[in-house]
C-alpha cells in the first residue's frame, strides 16, 4: 500500500500572541516565532507507518511551503517514512485552501503513485479543515475527515469510523482514497537516534511549479479564489476589575458586581 | 465554473443539515442571517435541504420566511452520504447560480462544503464570525470575518470573482430568527441525478445518542475550565458552581487532551463557540485560542492565580487568587446570592 502523507509546518501556537501587525503595511510579521509541524499531521505519519508494517509499500511525506518547511519533511523521514516531497517556488505562495489542494493535487498525480492519502484533520494556524476534502475531490477520490479508528478488511477497503456531534459515523470506503485523522486515532511514535540519523541518505525532492505541468494562473495567490481583503488587532471590549485578597472577600465583591450588572 | 450572472434574480442559500429528521439548529441561525444580507443585497433567500421523507422539515423551514426550499429528496439519501450529498447539491448550485452559499460549521458542515466549493469552483471561508455585505467599487460583495492566529486578529476574507461566495459559520455565532406566519414560500422537489460513482464512500452507519446534557452553546452559564483546576483534584467543585447556576461545564484543550471533558465542551478556536450571559473561568490562564471561544459572552468572571495571566485582559471581573481557596468561597456567595432571590 503506498501512502502519501501531506503535513504543513506551522507556528508554534504558544507563540500566536506575539504575532503583531507591521503598523505601516499591516501585514503580519512573524520573526522570530517558532515553527512545528503541525501536531496532528504526526499521527497521520504514524497512522501511515502502521498500515506500512502491516501491508508494505512506501510512504511518502509531502508538504507546499518556504525552503524551511524541509524541516518538517525531516522529521516525518525521522519518524520513518521513506521519501519526501516538498513544493517551493514563489508561484505558490499567496495560495488560499483551494488553490494549495488544487496544487498538492497536481503534485500527488505527477510525482507520489498512491493508494491512500492521509492528512491531519486540522492546522492549528488556520483549522479550516478544508484541504483535505478539496484534495479528494480534485484527486477525484472518496474521502472521509476527522477520522478516528480505521479498519482495514482487506487492503482495499477500509472501514473508518468518523467522529460527529454527540456520536460517530461509519463510512466505507474503497481504496484509493483520501482520510483526515484527529489525534484519538493513535499516539504518535518519537523518532529514535537511529531514524535521525537515517534522514540524511533518504530522498527529499524537491519541486517547483514547472514540473507540474498546471497552468500558473491556477496556483498561488493567482489561483485563490479568495483575498485577504483587511487585517486588524482584536480586543475584546470588558470591565477589566481585578480582585485579589482574602478569598471570601474577593468572592463576595464579585458577585456582589456580577448582581449590581445585571449578570446573574 | 461559476460566474456571477447578472441576469437572473440573486439568491441567497443556506444549506439546511438535518439528521434523523431533525433540522440542525446552525442552519436556522444563518437563516437570520441570511435573511439579513438578501436585504441588502436586494437578493431571494433559499434554502437547500437533503435527505428523503424530508417534507415537515421543509415546511419548518419555510415557517423562518424562507421564500425557496429546494428539497431534494431519494431514500439513497437518507444518511449523510458526503460524495453524494456534494454531487447533488453542485448540481443544483451550477444550475441556479446564488450568490452566496452558507453552511454550518458542524461535523458533516465542515466535510461537505469544502467538496462542493471545489466541485464548482469557487472558494470558501471557514468559521466566519461576522457577515456583511460591502460596496468595493460598485459591486455588493461579501466581507467574511474569521478569527487568525489564535483570535487576535481579524480578517477579512472576499471572494471577489467567482460565485457562490461559501462561507461556514459554527453553531452558536448567530441567533434563531422568530418564526414568521404565513411566510407564503414554496418547496421545490429535486429529484437528484445519482450515480455509482457518488458512494464509492458510503456511510454504513449513524450512530447519534442524544446529548446527554444540553449542547454547551444553548446554556446562559457555561463554567469552563483550564489546567489550574488540576490542583482541585477534581472536577466535583467545578460542577458543583455549575450546577448551582444551571450552567455548563466545558474546558480548556489541555482539559480534552487529558481526557477531563469530551471534545463538544472545549471552548475555543477549534472547539466550541459560546456567547453565555456569564461565562467562568477556572484555572485557565488565557491563551488567545481559548478566549476567543467565549468572546461574545456578556460577563466574564475569570479565577487564576497568575496575576499576569492574559485572561485578565478577557474578563469583566478577575480574581487573582488560589482556586482551593477562591472556588469554595465562590459557591458559598452564589449559593447565597440564590437563596435571597
Amino acid at each position: 500500500m503506498d501512502i502519501v502523507v501531506c503535513i504543513k509546518q506551522v507556528p508554534d501556537p504558544d507563540y500566536f500572541s506575539q504575532i503583531v501587525l507591521d503598523p505601516v503595511t499591516k501585514a503580519i510579521r512573524r520573526e522570530g516565532i517558532p515553527l512545528i509541524m503541525n501536531p496532528v499531521d504526526r499521527n497521520a505519519i504514524e497512522a501511515a507507518l502502521q498500515l506500512q508494517e502491516r501491508f508494505s509499500g512506501k510512504v511518502t511525506v509531502l508538504t507546499m511551503g518556504p525552503p524551511q518547511s524541509r524541516e518538517a519533511l525531516e522529521e516525518g523521514l525521522a519518524m520513518g517514512a521513506e521519501e519526501a516531497v516538498l513544493l517551493c517556488d514563489r508561484a505558490f505562495a499567496g495560495a488560499d485552501a483551494f488553490a494549495t489542494a488544487y496544487t498538492l493535487a497536481a503534485a500527488i498525480k505527477e510525482f507520489c503513485p498512491f493508494n491512500l492519502v492521509l492528512c491531519g484533520s486540522e492546522t492549528v494556524d488556520s483549522g479550516t479543515k478544508m484541504v483535505g476534502p478539496m484534495l479528494a475531490e480534485f484527486l477525484d477520490i472518496p474521502y472521509a475527515t476527522n477520522v478516528r479508528a480505521m479498519n482495514f478488511v482487506t487492503e482495499g477497503i477500509c472501514l473508518a469510523e468518523t467522529a460527529i456531534e454527540n456520536g460517530c459515523m461509519k463510512v466505507e470506503l474503497g481504496l484509493p482514497a483520501l482520510i483526515t485523522v484527529n489525534k484519538a486515532i493513535n499516539e504518535p511514535r518519537i523518532p529514535t537516534v537511529l531514524g535521525i540519523m537515517q534522514v540524511a541518505s533518504k530522498k527529499l525532492l524537491m519541486y517547483g511549479a514547472n514540473g507540474l505541468g498546471v497552468p500558473p494562473e491556477k496556483l498561488g495567490l493567482a489561483g485563490s479564489p479568495t483575498r485577504v481583503a483587511s487585517l486588524f488587532d482584536f480586543k475584546q471590549k470588558r470591565r477589566l476589575e481585578t480582585l485579589r485578597g482574602d478569598p471570601q472577600h474577593v468572592a463576595s465583591k464579585a458577585v456582589a458586581k456580577l448582581r449590581e450588572w445585571h449578570a446573574v | 465554473m461559476v460566474r456571477p450572472d447578472m441576469s437572473r434574480h440573486k439568491e441567497i442559500w443556506v444549506y439546511a443539515e438535518q439528521t434523523a429528521g431533525h433540522l440542525a439548529r446552525v442552519g436556522l441561525e444563518l437563516l437570520g442571517k441570511a435573511s439579513e444580507l438578501s436585504d441588502k443585497l436586494g437578493a431571494g433567500l433559499a434554502c437547500v435541504l437533503v435527505g428523503y421523507r424530508g417534507e415537515k422539515l421543509a415546511s419548518e423551514l419555510l415557517s423562518y420566511g424562507v421564500e425557496k426550499v429546494y428539497f431534494v429528496d431519494d431514500p439513497k439519501l437518507e444518511h449523510y452520504q458526503n460524495q453524494a450529498y456534494a454531487g447533488v447539491v453542485a448540481d443544483l448550485v451550477e444550475e441556479h447560480r446564488p450568490e452566496i452559499f452558507l453552511f454550518g460549521a458542524t461535523e458533516m458542515g465542515e466535510d461537505l462544503a469544502p467538496c462542493i466549493a471545489a466541485k464548482v469552483g469557487t472558494g470558501l471561508t471557514a468559521h466566519c464570525v461576522d457577515l456583511r455585505i460591502e460596496d468595493c467599487d460598485g459591486a455588493l460583495i461579501l466581507h467574511q470575518t474569521v478569527p487568525g492566529w489564535g483570535g487576535g486578529k481579524r480578517v477579512d476574507i472576499i471572494c471577489p470573482r467567482k460565485r457562490p461566495q461559501m462561507a461556514t459559520v459554527k453553531p452558536g455565532v448567530f441567533t434563531v430568527p422568530r418564526h414568521k406566519r404565513n411566510a407564503g414560500g414554496k418547496i421545490l422537489r429535486v429529484t437528484p441525478q445519482l450515480h455509482e460513482k457518488h458512494f464509492r464512500a458510503r456511510t454504513v452507519e449513524v450512530q447519534k445518542g442524544q446529548a446527554c446534557e444540553r449542547p454547551v452553546e444553548e446554556a446562559e452559564v457555561v463554567v469552563a475550565a483550564g489546567w489550574g483546576v488540576n490542583s482541585l483534584g477534581s472536577l466535583d467543585l467545578v460542577r458543583e458552581l455549575s450546577d448551582l447556576l444551571r450552567g455548563a461545564v466545558a474546558g480548556t484543550r489541555p482539559l480534552l487532551d487529558k481526557g477531563l471533558i469530551t471534545q463538544d465542551r472545549m471552548i475555543g478556536q477549534s472547539g466550541k463557540v459560546v456567547g453565555p450571559n456569564l461565562f467562568i473561568s477556572l484555572g485557565a490562564s488565557g491563551a488567545m485560542h481559548f478566549s476567543t471561544g467565549f468572546e461574545r459572552a456578556k460577563f466574564v468572571l475569570a479565577v487564576d492565580q497568575n496575576p499576569q495571566a492574559p485572561i485578565f485582559q478577557v474578563a469583566d471581573v478577575g480574581i487573582i487568587g488560589d482556586l482551593r481557596e477562591v472556588l469554595p468561597c465562590l459557591i458559598e456567595e452564589f449559593r447565597k446570592l440564590k437563596k435571597a432571590m
